[in-house]
């Protein structure tokens, strides 16, 4: 059982590290670009971003259920009941969170930074480069909220991962099994693990509070 | 050659008229001061000067060369160029990060000596390692000072840069921009509504009333003897606002 639960816990990491690290990449960038410079709508995004921070985790699940499955047009990729399909529900769910945080952390930085940073020299790259140094904080809470959702989602990936033993079990769907099985103080031990994840993601977070404020 | 040269340069916002047609030339090596009561338009003639704001007419040049207003372009003069905002902004880092900020958008790597002497001259030498967000209003505009001249800018550009500060604080600058502009024979524009901080450190005047320049010459002129009736009411202090 310690196996298991050590191999439950590292692909928990694994597919939810991977996901964040995913919707990092697509996220930050977006986000920051559609606070520094005007987009054609610009607005209309923000407002869908907004609307998909509640998008529902089965419907996220049901959706890339369908492009995986042998008939979707991902189906090719043969990739339904593998971490690979909860990874990519995870970015499905997580990327509008990391960009639409990182969007309003980068438009919180007054203007009056990038002022300061024009009358000092910097050329476009270096304001922006600055503009995002000092929502850093800002940015790293999108990213943790992003990982904090991924670790703490199931409907998602109980739908397109399966739920396989030494495959596709991660904590979250570890517990829900457990719990039907009965084995309640197998799955409040699993219920642990994950509440010492999501305290891990709180205390980095505040360590770069603290940083910040320093 | 002149530093700044404006040319009949207007600006509004959201219709107000804010400047209109102002013509000035700031020559090299000088200090020039823009007096003028609250809300005539001091900051924003500064900020077209700086490039910060684009004018809805008229032309502003740096050191001959027009601005662009495309960053890119206008960046080679624009270098040569710093201004002090009223209310300086510290970026989230130390005293000497703020400081080098200048030299490292310049890819110059050898910030050390520079900014020592930079903090030195504002007698901030034992700060460097202070997070700069912690500073006082005077220290705050002592670091801005030091962060804007450590890149040697042949102008320098100052809104209101002791306003709200102690005399000792005011003692500093004054005697550090005056400083600067000998040993660098710079080019510095201060917008002031102190008169006499534009009597002490500047070597021409220059006076704004309702978005146009009123009088301009030498300082010791414009305050004993204005040619403008305008000018003698605002520098007697007999202009009421």
């Amino acid at each position: 059982m310690a196996s298991e639960l050590l191999y439950v816990t590292a692909l928990t990491l694994a597919v939810s590290g991977t996901a964040t690290l995913i919707a990092s990449l697509i996220g930050v960038p977006l986000g920051s670009r559609l606070a520094l410079r005007e987009t054609v709508g610009g607005r209309a995004i923000k407002v869908f971003l907004y609307t998909m921070y509640g998008f529902p985790p089965v419907l996220a699940g049901l959706i890339v259920y369908l492009m995986l499955s042998s008939d979707g047009p991902l189906g090719f990729l043969d990739l339904l009941f593998t971490p690979g399909a909860m990874i990519v529900a995870q970015v499905l769910l997580i990327t509008p969170i990391v960009m639409g945080l990182t969007l309003s952390a980068v438009s919180e930085v007054g203007p009056e930074v990038k002022d300061t940073a024009k009358t000092l020299g910097a050329n476009d790259r270096q304001i922006s480069r600055t503009v995002l140094r000092e929502a850093r904080v800002g940015v790293i809470t999108a990213v943790m909220v992003g990982f904090g959702r991924a670790i703490a989602e199931v409907g998602a990936v109980i739908i397109v991962g399966g739920n396989i033993q030494w495959h596709t079990r991660v904590l979250t769907t570890a517990i829900v099994l457990e719990t039907r099985r009965g084995n309640f103080e197998y799955a409040v031990v699993l219920g642990a693990i994950l509440l010492v994840m999501a305290l891990s993601v709180y205390l980095v977070l505040s360590y770069y509070q603290e940083r910040d404020r320093r | 050659m002149t530093a700044i040269d404006l040319s009949d340069v207007s600006k509004a916002y959201d219709g107000n008229p804010v400047l209109s047609g102002v013509d000035l030339a700031v020559e090299e090596n000088e200090i020039l001061a823009i007096i003028g009561p609250s809300g005539v338009g001091k900051t924003t003639l500064l900020r077209l000067a700086s490039g910060l704001e684009r004018p809805d007419s008229g032309t502003i040049a740096i050191l001959g060369t027009p601005l662009t207003y495309d960053n890119g372009r206008d960046l080679p003069f624009k270098r040569h160029m710093a201004f002090i905002l009223q209310k300086p902004v510290a970026f989230k880092e130390t005293v000497s990060e703020n400081v080098a900020y200048g030299l490292r958008v310049r890819d110059i790597d050898d910030t050390e000596d520079r900014v020592a002497h930079a903090l030195e001259a504002v007698g901030m030498t034992e700060m460097g390692d202070r997070m700069a967000t912690r500073l006082s209003g005077g220290e705050m505009q002592r670091m801005a000072f030091a962060r804007a001249t450590v890149f040697e800018p042949s102008i320098l550009l100052l809104d209101e840069f002791t306003a709200n500060l102690d005399p000792q604080n005011v003692g500093v600058l004054e005697r550090a921009v005056v400083a600067y502009q000998r040993e660098r024979n710079a080019t510095v524009v201060i917008v002031t509504h102190n008169l006499f901080q534009a009597r002490r450190i500047s070597t021409r005047t220059t006076l704004l009333l309702g978005g146009r320049l009123v009088e301009t010459g030498p300082t010791e002129r414009i305050f004993e003897e204005p040619e403008e009736e305008r000018t003698r009411a605002f520098v007697s202090g007999e202009m009421v606002f």
